[in-house]
C-alpha cells in the first residue's frame, strides 16, 4: 500500500530506461482482434487514463503514444494526477465515483484500496462484458483474484507486482567485516534469525549506523511471507472478519519486528518521511526490504554519490509481494468498449513491458515476465544487478492473499503502534495489545 | 479615571441610520405622470434594491460555500454515511459515538493544550513588542515592517523550515542542544515535545501580526491622557497597566477572538510537521488536532464521511465555547469591572 512512493524512481535509472526505450521500440504487436480495426466515419474517442505515483508512475507515455500513432479512433489522454495515492488521489477518486462524473474512462488502484473497490461493484465496469474473461492465464492467481469484485464480476486488471528482496549497503557490509557479495550475503541469512544474528554482528562491529531502516518496512515484507502460510489472509478472512488477533501470520511478524526494535537494530525511522530520505543517502542503516519498486525509491533517494554502494540480496525467508497496481473501468464511463479495450492494451504484454522499461515496475503479467527485455534486464545503479531474473523468481510462487474491505485502514492504524513502539512512544509490553486494540478500531 | 474614556471609545455613535433616511426622501413625489412611471419605478429600485442587488454576490458566495456546507454538513452528521458507500440515518448516534471516543477527546486536548501552549506567550509578547514599537525608535518603520515579515511567509513554508529545524537527527535544535551535552529530542514522539515545536511555528508567524493590530490601537489612545497621567506622576509602568492596557481592551478582545478561532482548528502547522499527510499526529496521535481528526475520519482509511461531520460540528461547539470563555476572561482586563 505504501507503494505510492514506489514510483519516486530514480532519475538514473529512469533516463536509463528512457534511453532503452526510445532505442528498441517497436516489438510484436498484441492488440486483441477488433482493437485495431478503424471506421472511418467514427468521430476518434478519447480515453483518459488517470493514474497516480511519482517520477515516471505507472509507465505509459511510450505505450500510450505507440497506441494513439496506431488508433486514430481511440486516442489515450494520459494524466497522472498526483503523485499520493492514500491521502490524495483515493479520497478524489472516491467522492467522483459518488458524484458519478469526473473520473477517467480508467483509473488507476493501488493494492491498499482494492479491497475497498472490490466491496463497491456498483461503480466498476463488468470487464467481463468486454471479453476481458479470457486474460486469466496471463496472470498469477494472485493478481487476478484481487481484480474480482464482491459481485463475483472481474472489475480490474493488474499492473505491476511487487515481488521480494533484501537491499543493503555494501560499504556499511565492508566496514562491519560481513560479505559484501550479493551471493554471500544471501548465504548470510536465508532465515530471520540468521537476520537476527547478522544484525547484531553488524551492529557490535558499528555504532555510527543501524542494522534497519524502522519497524515497518520488515514487518511488511515478513507478513507478505507469512499470510500465505495461513491461509492466505492477513488482517481479514475471507468472509471479511478481523481475524488480527488471531492469524499466526499477523502475530509472528509482529513479534519479529518487536525483537528487532528490542534489539536495537533499528534506526527508529518511519518509512517514506523525509529523515528516512535523508538517512537513506547518508547511510545510517545497513539493510531494507526491497520490493521491486523499492529500487527505485532507493536510488532516487541515494542520488548519484551512492551509486555501486547499494545492492541487492535474495530476501530471507522466501517469496512474497508486496504492493502493486490494477486498471478498472469506472461505470460512469461513456466509451466502455474503447476503454476496454485500452485496458487490455495496457495491461497485455505490451504494456507490462513498456513501463518495466520506462518505470521499472516489475509485470505481473505472466507473458511479460518470460519476455527476454523484462528477464535480462540488469539494474546499473545496483551494481548491475540482474533485476528482471531476482524478481521473477521470488514472484513465481506468489499465493493470492486476500485483504479485506478495511484493509488500509487496519493497516494504517497497526503500523502506527509499531512506529511509536520502535520510537518508545509505546512501551513493549503493551504494544501487542496497543495493536490489537488500534486494528480492531479501524475495521469499525 | 482611566475606565470612562475606554467605554466611550466602544459605543458607535447613533448616526449610522440618518443618510438612508434623507435619501428616501429624496425623489420628488409630485415628479408623477404616466410616462414618469417607469423612470419612478428605476429610482425606486435604485434606491430600495439597488443596494441588495450590490451586496448580494458575497451572500450568492456565502450561500453556496458558507450556508450549504453547514447545513449538508449537519444533515450528513446525522448519518452514517461512507464516502461514495452506504448511507443510513442515524440519528445522534455519531455525536454519542464521538463523545465516548477517546481519539477525538485526544484531539480535544491536544488543540485546546496547543491553543494555550501558543497563545499566552503570544499575546504577552506582541503586547510587549507593541509597546516598544510605540516608543520613539530609530528605523521605526522598518521595525515595524519587520515583526510583519513572518506573516507575510506561507503557513506550509514556515512549517517545513520549523520540521527540519526540529528534525531528530539532522536538526538544527538537536545540534545545539547536544552542544550542551543534551541527548537528540525525537521532537515528534512526546506530547510536550512536539506541542512546544508546533506553538514556536504558530508564535513565529501570528506574533507581529497580533503586535502590530495592537500598535494601532494604542496610536489611536489620546496622548493627553499619558501628558496628564505624567503630571500627576504616574512612571512609565503605570502608564501602561493604567492607561494603555484598559484602552487597548476591544482590540485585545478581537485579538483573542481571531488567535481562540486559528488556535482552534490549527491544521498546517501538525500536518506538516508530521510530514507524511496521513492526519494521525504523531504515532499515538501526540499532536493530532480536532482539525486533523475531521479530516482523518472523512478522507483517509476509514471514509466516514458522517461521523466526520459530527465531528465538525462538535469543534464549531468547542471554538463557540472557548470564544465565550476568552470573552469573560478578556473583560477584566486592566482591572475595569
Amino acid at each position: 500500500m505504501t507503494n505510492h512512493k514506489r514510483f519516486a524512481v530514480s532519475g538514473v535509472m529512469v533516463a536509463a530506461l528512457a534511453v532503452a526505450t526510445a532505442a528498441c521500440g517497436g516489438g510484436g504487436t498484441t492488440t486483441p482482434a477488433g482493437a485495431g480495426e478503424t471506421t472511418a466515419a467514427a468521430e476518434p474517442v478519447t480515453i483518459n487514463v488517470h493514474t497516480f505515483g511519482g517520477g515516471e508512475n505507472f509507465g505509459y507515455d511510450a505505450a500510450v503514444e505507440k497506441w494513439n500513432a496506431e488508433h486514430p479512433n481511440i486516442q489515450i489522454k494520459y494524466t497522472n494526477l498526483t503523485d499520493r495515492f492514500e491521502d490524495v488521489y483515493l479520497p478524489q477518486l472516491l467522492q467522483r465515483l459518488q458524484a458519478g462524473s469526473g473520473a477517467g474512462d480508467i483509473v488507476g488502484i493501488d493494492e491498499g484500496a482494492m479491497g475497498l473497490m472490490a466491496a463497491r461493484p456498483q461503480f466498476f465496469t463488468d470487464l467481463g462484458e468486454h471479453g476481458l474473461q479470457d486474460r486469466k492465464a496471463d496472470f498469477p492467481a494472485a493478481k487476478w483474484e484481487a481484480g474480482v469484485n464482491a459481485d463475483g464480476k472481474l472489475f480490474a486488471l493488474g499492473t505491476d507486482i511487487g515481488g521480494m528482496t533484501m537491499c543493503y549497503r555494501k560499504d556499511l557490509f565492508e566496514k562491519a567485516g560481513l560479505p559484501t557479495d550479493r551471493e554471500e550475503v544471501a548465504k548470510l541469512w536465508p532465515t530471520w534469525d540468521a537476520y537476527l544474528e547478522a544484525g547484531k554482528k553488524f551492529q557490535a562491529a558499528n555504532k555510527d549506523a543501524k542494522w534497519m531502516d524502522g519497524p515497518n518496512t520488515i514487518y511488511n515484507v515478513i507478513l507478505s511471507q507469512e499470510a500465505p502460510k495461513n491461509g492466505n489472509v492477513s488482517y481479514f478472512d475471507k468472509s471479511n472478519q478481523l481475524v488480527l488477533e488471531t492469524n499466526p501470520a499477523v502475530k509472528t511478524s509482529f513479534d519479529w519486528v518487536q525483537k528487532f526494535s528490542q534489539q536495537g537494530l533499528t534506526a527508529k525511522l518511519q518509512a517514506f518521511s523525509p529523515p528516512w530520505n535523508k538517512a537513506i543517502k547518508g547511510g545510517d542503516f545497513a539493510t531494507m526490504g526491497c520490493p521491486s519498486w523499492m529500487l527505485g525509491v532507493i536510488s532516487g533517494a541515494a542520488g548519484d554519490e551512492n551509486k555501486g554502494n547499494w545492492d541487492v540480496a535474495a530476501v530471507p525467508g522466501g517469496s512474497g509481494n508486496w504492493g502493486g497496481s490494477w486498471l478498472a473501468i469506472p461505470k460512469q464511463t461513456k466509451h466502455p468498449k474503447e476503454a476496454a479495450q485500452v485496458l487490455n492494451y495496457l495491461t497485455g504484454k505490451e504494456g507490462h513491458v513498456a513501463a518495466f522499461k520506462e518505470a521499472g515496475a516489475f509485470p505481473s503479467s505472466i507473458p511479460a515476465q518470460q519476455d527476454p527485455e523484462v528477464a535480462g534486464l540488469k539494474n546499473e545503479y545496483f551494481n548491475d544487478v540482474p533485476t528482471g531474473e531476482i524478481f521473477a523468481a521470488s514472484v513465481k510462487d506468489l499465493q493470492p492473499v486476500f485483504l479485506g474491505e478495511k484493509h488500509a485502514q487496519v493497516k494504517t492504524s497497526v503500523e502506527k503502534v509499531l512506529e511509536g513502539m520502535d520510537q518508545g512512544a509505546i512501551g513493549y509490553d503493551e504494544a501487542w495489545t496497543k495493536f490489537v486494540e488500534a486494528g480492531v478500531k479501524a475495521a469499525g | 479615571m482611566a475606565s470612562s474614556p475606554a467605554a466611550d471609545a466602544t459605543s458607535l455613535p447613533p448616526r449610522l441610520e440618518r443618510p438612508f433616511m434623507t435619501l428616501q426622501l429624496a425623489p420628488p413625489r409630485h415628479a408623477s405622470g404616466r410616462r414618469a412611471a417607469p423612470r419612478r419605478r428605476m429610482a425606486r429600485f435604485d434606491i430600495k434594491g439597488m443596494p441588495y442587488l450590490l451586496v448580494s454576490p458575497y451572500f450568492l458566495l456565502f450561500a453556496v460555500f458558507g450556508i450549504f456546507p453547514l447545513v449538508y454538513t449537519l444533515w450528513l452528521s446525522l448519518h452514517d454515511a461512507e464516502l461514495a458507500g452506504d448511507r443510513t440515518f442515524a440519528g445522534l448516534g455519531n455525536y454519542a459515538e464521538l463523545i465516548a471516543d477517546a481519539e477525538f477527546w485526544n484531539a480535544v486536548f491536544n488543540t485546546v493544550g496547543m491553543f494555550v501552549l501558543a497563545t499566552v506567550p503570544q499575546l504577552i509578547l506582541s503586547l510587549v513588542l507593541a509597546n516598544a514599537l510605540n516608543k520613539r525608535l530609530r528605523g521605526r518603520l522598518l521595525l515595524r515592517l519587520g515583526v510583519l515579515l513572518p506573516m507575510i511567509t506561507s503557513v506550509v513554508a514556515v512549517a517545513v523550515i520549523f520540521s527540519q529545524l526540529y528534525s531528530r537527527d539532522y536538526g538544527l535544535f538537536n545540534w545545539a542542544l547536544g552542544l550542551v551535552g543534551i541527548e537528540p529530542i525525537a521532537w515528534q514522539n512526546e506530547k510536550w515535545s512536539s506541542w512546544i515545536a508546533i506553538a514556536t511555528m504558530v508564535d513565529w508567524r501570528w506574533t507581529g501580526y497580533n503586535a502590530i493590530i495592537l500598535l494601532a490601537a494604542m496610536q489611536t489612545i489620546p496622548k493627553d491622557l499619558y501628558e496628564a497621567a505624567a503630571i500627576d506622576g504616574a512612571s512609565a509602568r503605570r502608564q501602561f497597566w493604567q492607561i494603555t492596557l484598559p484602552m487597548l481592551r476591544p482590540t485585545i478582545v478581537f485579538v483573542v477572538f481571531i488567535s481562540t478561532i486559528g488556535g482552534l482548528t490549527l491544521f498546517t502547522e501538525p500536518v506538516t510537521f508530521e510530514g507524511e499527510q496521513m492526519m494521525t499526529g504523531g504515532t499515538t496521535g501526540q499532536y493530532q488536532t480536532v482539525a486533523m481528526f475531521i479530516v482523518e475520519q472523512a478522507f483517509r482509511g476509514s471514509f466516514e464521511i458522517g461521523y466526520a461531520s459530527a465531528a465538525a460540528w462538535l469543534l464549531f461547539v468547542l471554538i463557540l465555547i472557548g470564544t465565550m470563555i476568552n470573552y469573560f476572561f478578556t473583560r477584566r482586563i486592566g482591572g475595569a469591572r
